[in-house]
């Protein structure tokens, strides 16, 4: 099992600080870091080693705790502690911050876009969602302030392919929200973490959604639409989510990060143990009652906490992930052989 | 992360603490005197880079206050884990949270990088144990809670 996943290269990316967060760019060619020493580096490859191709600085006054690329890959966008959340615009192989989004009372945990690119999402220590929309001239307005949650928001995630926000939080919920008459409103909560919900990824259909905890478990939720055949009880219009499966008893420490693979369908977690797992739904369990199995375990993948695990949108198996160490690292994951 | 910092004319939350005795200096060993054989870390290690912490609000350390004491402190060298479990003299929220970060910046200061660092609050003496052992626990909270550096650092330094 510890072959399936083997290191390429590692990188002291941010060294003397944390590494808080990787992004691959949509067309999986550049991989964007932030940390506590306040820059985003992008990482390229060259010839068979991976360089960093720029580094932008001076856009944020405290650590930078997420990044984010936009759906046609020409923004970036950056959330941080001193409260805003910067949007950095390619030209030619150069980034600029063309605009500072304030509004936040304090630290800003997270980023993400819309699908079609239109509309941006940050969540913060002040416990609100902000959904933001962007013109063609650049230019953002926050259209809805999401005050869902009873604590800190750790994690906003943007559906694959609707216009559907979910969000993580220190109230231990996952809560999904949605446009409705010009305004946004909290459409489902997910209750059953026992502590601080982390992160979240969806799949490739969108239809399931994983979420990790400092209760050292994995949820995976599943959509139900009204008129399911499964018979699961919608209010309204407005799809159920259940947990179908929790992933417990393999993590001994906090789970940081979570990321389902769009290729492969391989679901990756970033411990506070140092290990790197790698779980795949076993192809003969059922859709309404999976179960996933270890496919991959890597301990002492890093020297600290792992906090992200990043998959290639395009290279299928090419997996990223950093640490407090301040270190990058760049992984093969081949699925072991099932007999 | 906690309410405003202690002191500043307000009254004392906990104005007659009972003081307890301190402990005599470590006794070295004659194994830890030959340089040549490696010493692991242990509890009475981790005690002593705590036990003279300032109290936020006396002029007393976290030993004179039974604060800490060296049966609540855990060790795993091997393993590189260190937990340590605090006891509150008062029932206050704030404070509880302040020592317990300055426990914590004290540790992850003085340890080598690989320690996994545990503070919590021993069990069954706080009202608010379970929500602050969540804030201590959460390393971004911790990281982002630099407006209480500078009382974490008056707390850490020794007194003149």
């Amino acid at each position: 099992m510890k072959d399936s996943l083997s290191l390429l290269a590692r990188i002291a990316a941010h060294p003397d600080s944390r590494c808080w967060f990787l992004a691959w760019d949509p067309s999986g060619t550049l991989l964007a870091s932030c940390g506590g020493d306040r820059s985003i580096r992008l990482w390229g490859k060259e010839g068979s080693g991976w360089v960093c191709k720029s580094v932008l600085g001076e856009g944020h006054q405290r650590t930078i705790r997420k990044v984010a690329w936009s759906p046609c890959g020409s923004y970036l966008a950056s959330a941080s502690f001193d409260a805003t959340t910067c949007i950095w615009k390619k030209s030619q192989d150069e980034f600029e911050c063309v605009t500072t989004l304030e509004g936040h009372e304090n630290e800003v945990k997270s980023v993400s876009w819309a699908p079609s690119g239109s509309l941006l999402a940050t969540c913060s220590r002040d416990k609100s969602v902000w959904v933001w929309e962007v013109d063609e001239e650049d230019e953002y307005e926050c259209v809805s302030v999401l005050n869902a949650h009873t604590q800190d928001v750790k994690h906003v995630v943007w559906h694959p392919n609707q216009e559907l926000l979910a969000s993580a939080s220190y109230d231990d919920t996952v809560k999904l929200y949605r446009e409705e008459e010009d305004d946004w409103v909290c459409c489902a909560t997910l209750e059953g973490h026992e502590s601080t919900v982390w992160s979240l990824a969806f799949d490739q259909s969108g239809e399931r959604l994983a979420s990790c905890s400092d209760d050292k478990t994995v949820r995976i939720w599943h959509q139900y639409k009204p008129g399911n055949e499964e018979g699961m009880v919608c209010s309204g219009a407005d799809p159920s989510w259940k947990c179908i499966c929790t992933l417990s008893g393999f993590h001994t420490r906090t789970i940081y990060d979570v990321a389902w693979c769009r290729l492969t369908g391989a679901l990756a977690t970033a411990c506070g143990d140092d290990a790197i797992r790698i779980f795949e739904e076993e192809p003969l369990s059922s859709p309404q009652q999976p179960t996933f199995a270890l496919t991959a375990h890597m301990p002492r993948a890093h020297s600290q906490d792992v906090n992200c695990v990043a998959w290639n949108p395009k290279e299928p198996g090419l997996l990223a992930s950093c640490s407090d160490d301040g270190e990058l690292a760049f992984w093969k994951y081949q699925r072991p052989e099932v007999c | 992360m906690v309410g405003p910092a202690p002191g500043g004319g307000s009254p004392l939350e906990n104005a007659n603490p009972l003081i307890y005795r301190r402990s005599g200096e470590r006794p070295v060993t004659a194994r830890e005197e030959d340089d040549e054989l490696p010493d692991s870390i242990d509890d009475r290690e981790i005690f002593d880079l705590i036990r003279s912490i300032n109290d936020p609000e006396h002029p007393l350390t976290l030993e004179e206050l039974n604060v800490v004491e060296q049966v609540r402190v855990k060790v795993n060298d091997a393993e590189s884990t260190v937990v340590v479990e605090f006891t509150p003299t008062i029932p206050h929220c704030s404070m509880a949270t302040l020592i317990g970060l300055s426990i914590k910046v004290k540790l992850i200061r003085s340890l080598p990088e690989r320690f996994k660092v545990d503070v919590h609050i021993t069990p069954g003496t706080q009202a608010s144990e379970h929500a602050v052992n969540k804030q201590l626990a959460d390393k971004e909270r911790v990281a982002a809670a630099s407006h209480l550096l500078e009382v974490v650092n008056q707390c850490l330094s020794a007194r003149s």
